[in-house]
């Protein structure tokens, strides 16, 4: 019996993966991109890559601290969300920025270290997205945490990307806001002292 | 009560597209299309926002050949002028709080006559010349337009330069009331740039009061801004209150802020790539396909003799 608190938590996170794709749709569509959509288009969906890995990587701290059962129900769909992002993201640079010009590709990510640390996450996120499914899960059994710990170098590997690109040119409020955010996610993971006894953490993971 | 007779012919009021929407459907084809937007239809859409015409300009007796330029919109809505945030669009949403009356710009250091000029007293004692120029940003993207100016060396002419002068160091407007970016020290404001005299006095570079025969708007750069071609955009100083004629090399904004990445001369060279990013081609905006950067930005034959000599891959 699928829960309430399940079911809402479902509808928010496709909402939150799938709302930003139709809003820069739709800001394409209407020319609020303009004049250099390719630039807004590679801007937004990569930040919001970051943003949904980084509410992925929220979902075992908050089942920890609030012992609620809904955010390791969805946690495998935000992360698919984040592969779609990063995807979009991938596809504008390779497809729309570089269009034309593609024999300089191989040319720019050697010259850009933060194009071949951007490229590395996403190659890092495949096989995270092809054994997201609950068959991948049950033939990797144990291995499967394994595997996906890598998502915790992919959201470094985004933040440096993002850092990379931003620093110093602009303003670095957001890349900072989420590398705090990191930090923090990545603090709670910690054992400590008080939780050692009880361990809700380990408790059953596969839900959802 | 009115009863309308609708003859047979006649379109109902509700099978007529929303403006709105088919507005919006050309401009999505038009980036589709990897066309620059239709002009016609971003002439109607700007109207709007366009500032007063500017009476006697000269055209440009040597337009570059083959480059159309941008459209009004476009030039007025993508403008890096971190004075009014970093965001592409922030200086067009916010610059309308800059008021460019009255206006001095003091000019003063190795000068026989060090004193100040008002923006009236500039508008009318040099006469204005349209300068089509292709704009370089240092980021990767590219624009072409049609500046009404005159030559910087004009101006610097009135106030008597000594021997002594060998740069020019420029100052932007430092007032946060006016120019909200700079309650945030994002740059150390007030922004600074500075040339070479023998780069100030080229007859390329110009001082600009205008864009496309019109009244320069506040986002990008009025009421008098530097226009210097054949270097990144980010030389080209906005809004400028000071010159100073001095005898050595003055700091300048972004080399300060990031001395490996943004040099003091900032020629457009695609053969030395930007620590983070190459700059061997460009996007022209309002097209799709990158276009090759050209060394001085396609006016090396006019100013690569002011570097004969020098390592361009050291003085950057």
């Amino acid at each position: 019996m699928t829960s309430v608190g399940v079911r809402v938590a479902r509808g928010a996170a496709l909402a939150a993966g799938a709302l930003p794709l139709v809003l820069m749709g739709w800001r394409t569509w209407t020319g609020a991109y303009e004049p250099d959509p390719i630039a807004a288009l590679a801007d937004e969906s990569g930040e919001w890559a970051l943003r949904l890995l980084l509410a992925t990587l929220a979902m075992r701290p908050l089942r920890r601290l609030m012992g609620w059962r809904w955010p390791l129900a969805v946690r495998r769909r935000l992360g698919l969300w984040a592969f779609v992002h990063a995807s979009l993201h991938l596809g504008v640079y390779l497809g729309l920025d570089q269009y034309g010009i593609w024999a300089e590709i191989p040319r720019d990510i050697a010259e850009r270290p933060f194009v071949a640390v951007g490229l590395a996450a996403w190659l890092l996120l495949v096989p995270l997205a092809v054994t997201s499914t609950r068959g991948w899960m049950r033939r990797l059994g144990r291995r499967w945490q394994a595997l996906h710990r890598l998502v915790y170098l992919v959201a470094a590997l985004g933040l440096l990307h993002q850092w990379w690109i931003v620093a110093p040119k602009a303003d670095l409020t957001r890349p900072l806001a989420y590398l705090a955010i990191f930090v923090l996610l990545m603090a709670l993971r910690l054992p400590s002292p008080a939780r050692a006894g009880r361990g809700p953490g380990r408790l059953p993971e596969r839900a959802g | 009560m009115l009863i309308r007779v609708r003859p047979g012919w006649a379109l109902r009021e509700s099978e007529v597209t929303d403006e709105g929407l088919w507005r919006a459907r050309r401009r999505f084809l038009s980036v589709a299309a990897g066309l620059a937007a239709a002009p016609a239809l971003a002439r109607a859409a700007s109207e709007a926002t366009m500032t007063a015409p500017l009476p006697d300009v000269r055209p440009d007796p040597a337009p570059p050949p083959g480059e159309r330029p941008n459209t009004w919109e476009q030039i007025t809505r993508y403008n890096n002028f971190y004075e009014f945030g970093t965001g592409k669009r922030d200086p067009a949403r916010y610059a309308g709080r800059l008021r460019t009356r009255p206006w001095t710009v003091v000019v003063e250091g190795e000068c026989e006559r060090p004193g100040e000029i008002g923006i009236e007293d500039i508008l009318r004692g040099f006469p204005l010349e349209e300068r089509i120029y292709r704009l370089r940003c240092v980021e990767g993207w590219s624009m072409v337009i049609p500046w009404v100016g005159f030559p910087l060396r004009r101006l610097l002419e009135r106030f008597r330069p000594t021997s002594a002068a060998r740069y020019v160091a420029f100052e932007t407007l430092h007032d946060p009331e006016r120019m909200p970016g700079q309650h945030r020290r994002i740059l150390d404001w007030p922004y600074r740039e500075g040339l070479r005299m023998d780069e100030a006095v080229h007859p390329l570079t110009i001082l600009a009061v205008g864009l496309h025969g019109r009244v320069l708007p506040n986002q990008n750069g009025a009421p008098l801004r530097l226009v210097v071609p054949w270097k990144y955009g980010f030389k080209s100083i906005k809004s400028i209150v000071r010159i100073r004629l001095v005898r050595e090399r003055p700091p300048t904004t972004w080399s300060q802020a990031a001395p490996h990445e943004y040099g003091f001369y900032a020629n457009v060279n695609p053969d030395v790539p930007h620590p983070r990013w190459s700059q061997r081609y460009e996007r022209r905006i309002g097209e799709l396909r990158r276009r090759p950067t050209l060394p001085f930005n396609g006016y090396a034959e006019a100013v690569a003799h002011l570097y004969a000599g020098m390592d361009l891959r050291r003085f950057f």
